[in-house]
């Protein structure tokens, strides 16, 4: 029999996202927490300072920064929680044993890590939006860095869950890698502020280019030229996904 | 037909050790074949190969005809296993584990097939727990479970019955029995080597990544599994060199005191009166005496440790 498992890829989805929707306090209630903890602090911290070069109030700048935060690493812990605990309690082989391809296991994959995504964003933004100036301007931007960045994290998610083999190795990416690229790439500052060897460097990091025109989307300007981030983040996403695809399809690191 | 036509299958692993070597074998459309051998002998190698997280080195697969390596989509839909670890997501239930896994071979929900199975399996009770909160013997039926949830054509149990005590062992073989007179073929793995002798009809031996038989068990029995002469005696019997020598033709050996000769058979006659005679003449005439069949076990363990030798 040829042709897609169209059953297959749903039912893998559907897996993926039931999931986390079984601990949702964890995985939803828990980031939606923690991003309105980081606005009550930098609200009483920063006051109605206005972000420099932007004309925008700091408490509205913030606000689609730590969206997307919080997004992109929802969509990590999707894939790579689902890859390492298969890995580490041996569930991993009944994926393995089914007819679903490597396509139709990154579709799945993918799909339940930017709905976990776009689960997360929304419910930010239904809780903070009444208490700010918040409007959406290009909704298109925000569909297209949310999905693109949700897209990127799922793959390296699943890269990294493919790779580790142990919680901890795990998590020495998440604390020492991704953590640190989306603390740095201008959740809390507007990289017009850095020294201009920072901003060169900030160039190179599409996590920057991922924040910044989510942010655009919302607050109708940013630090990047739109042309270039589109292009830049349409490269990182097919890279990464193209990446995910060609590791699952080997079996790298799942099959001796 | 052919269920499984394995042919020069061969496995090294990246530490360099072999696995497989060589081994060709051919499964029947609905055999019970049992794959036996020791522990590490290689027959979970070939099995995760046949279910495809273990990567061939070389050689081919025909499952029913297809390419199994080349046409992995097709193969697997015709193919259940029953992998010999248990796993399973701890955030799902059996029953939704089951819808899950047939949803994953492409086959829409069959609620009568997935209420049969757990009902055969004794799980019906526990079919909404997670399965976190399963037994031991419980996770190992609903493993049979899964891998028999989109019917395939072909099955392979490693150890299905680990773990599972007697009677609940006795019914699942009863079911996979069924399962087998209405076409299915069953590739069993199994140390409770009883089992394989009362369950298959064809058997396959595998040590050290090689295959050292292949028949039906039948004919394994028959030909390779030979019978003894036991003669007991009022002492425990101790064997001289004189008297092992003059026993020589007759493979003489001490089993817990009892004198055990080998016959040989020619068609319908054997070297019984021979046997008898020249156990007479070393020990004089015996308490008793008994006629001992190898089994499954005994031509197992002898063909194991020849082979290892």
């Amino acid at each position: 029999m040829s042709g897609m498992n169209i059953l297959g890829t749903w039912t893998l989805f559907q897996r993926e996202s039931k999931r986390f929707m079984r601990v949702k306090m964890q995985t939803i209630v828990a980031p939606a927490l923690t991003a309105i903890l980081y606005l009550i602090v930098f609200r009483y911290a920063m006051g109605e300072r206005q972000v420099p070069g932007l004309n925008v109030d700091y408490f509205t700048f913030l606000i689609p920064g730590l969206m997307m935060m919080a997004m992109l690493q929802n969509a990590f812990a999707n894939t790579s929680s689902s890859m390492i605990m298969g890995k580490i309690m041996n569930t991993h082989v009944f994926l393995m044993m089914a007819p679903i391809s490597p396509i139709e296991a990154m579709i799945a994959f993918l799909s339940a890590a930017v709905l976990r995504a776009l689960v997360v964003g929304g419910v930010l933004l239904l809780v903070l939006f009444p208490f700010s100036d918040l409007h959406i301007t290009h909704v298109w931007m925000i569909l297209f860095y949310g999905v693109c960045g949700s897209l990127i994290m799922g793959s390296l998610g699943l890269i990294t869950g493919m790779w580790s083999k142990t919680f901890d190795e795990m998590s020495m990416v998440t604390n020492f890698i991704i953590m640190p690229l989306t603390f740095l790439s201008g959740v809390f500052y507007s990289v017009k502020q850095l020294p201009p060897i920072w901003q060169a460097l900030n160039a190179w990091n599409p996590f920057f280019y991922l924040i910044d025109g989510f942010r655009h989307g919302f607050i109708a300007t940013g630090d990047s030229d739109p042309v270039h981030a589109i292009g830049m983040v349409l490269v990182v996403t097919l890279s990464s996904v193209i990446l995910a695809w060609y590791l699952w399809r080997i079996g790298w690191k799942l099959k001796d | 037909m052919t269920a499984l036509n394995i042919q020069n299958l061969s496995k090294v692993y990246e530490n360099g050790k072999q696995a497989l070597q060589d081994v060709s074998l051919r499964v029947p459309e609905g055999a019970f074949f049992a794959l036996l051998g020791p522990n590490g002998a290689g027959k979970s190698t070939l099995i995760n190969i046949l279910a495809d997280t273990v990567r061939a080195s070389s050689g081919s697969v025909q499952l029913l005809g297809h390419d199994l390596l080349m046409e992995r989509a097709w193969g697997k839909r015709h193919l259940g296993v029953v992998p010999q670890e248990i796993a399973f997501d701890p955030f799902f239930s059996p029953r939704e584990i089951l819808h899950f896994t047939r949803g994953m071979y492409g086959q829409s929900r069959d609620e009568v097939w997935v209420d049969a199975l757990l009902e055969r399996l004794e799980l019906a009770e526990h079919a909404n727990k997670i399965t976190r909160q399963l037994s031991g013997g419980m996770k190992r039926r609903l493993l049979v479970a899964q891998a028999l949830v989109h019917r395939p054509k072909v099955v392979i149990l490693d150890e299905p019955t680990a773990g599972v005590d007697v009677e609940l062992r006795k019914r699942l073989w009863d079911f996979i029995r069924e399962l087998n007179a209405e076409g299915t073929t069953v590739l069993l793995t199994t140390h409770y080597l009883e089992e394989a002798q009362e369950l298959c009809d064809q058997v396959a031996i595998i040590n050290q990544g090689r295959l050292i038989a292949s028949q039906s068990m039948q004919s394994l029995l028959g030909d390779v599994a030979s019978s003894s002469l036991c003669f007991r005696y009022e002492q425990a019997v101790e064997l001289s060199e004189s008297q092992e020598q003059a026993l020589q033709a007759f493979a003489a050996r001490v089993c817990d005191g009892v004198l055990c000769l080998d016959l040989q058979h020619e068609g319908e006659h054997s070297n019984f009166d021979t046997a008898y005679q020249a156990a007479r003449q070393c020990f004089g005439a015996p308490l008793d005496t008994y006629m001992r069949q190898e089994n499954l076990e005994d031509v197992f363990l002898r063909l194991t440790h020849k082979d290892a030798a």
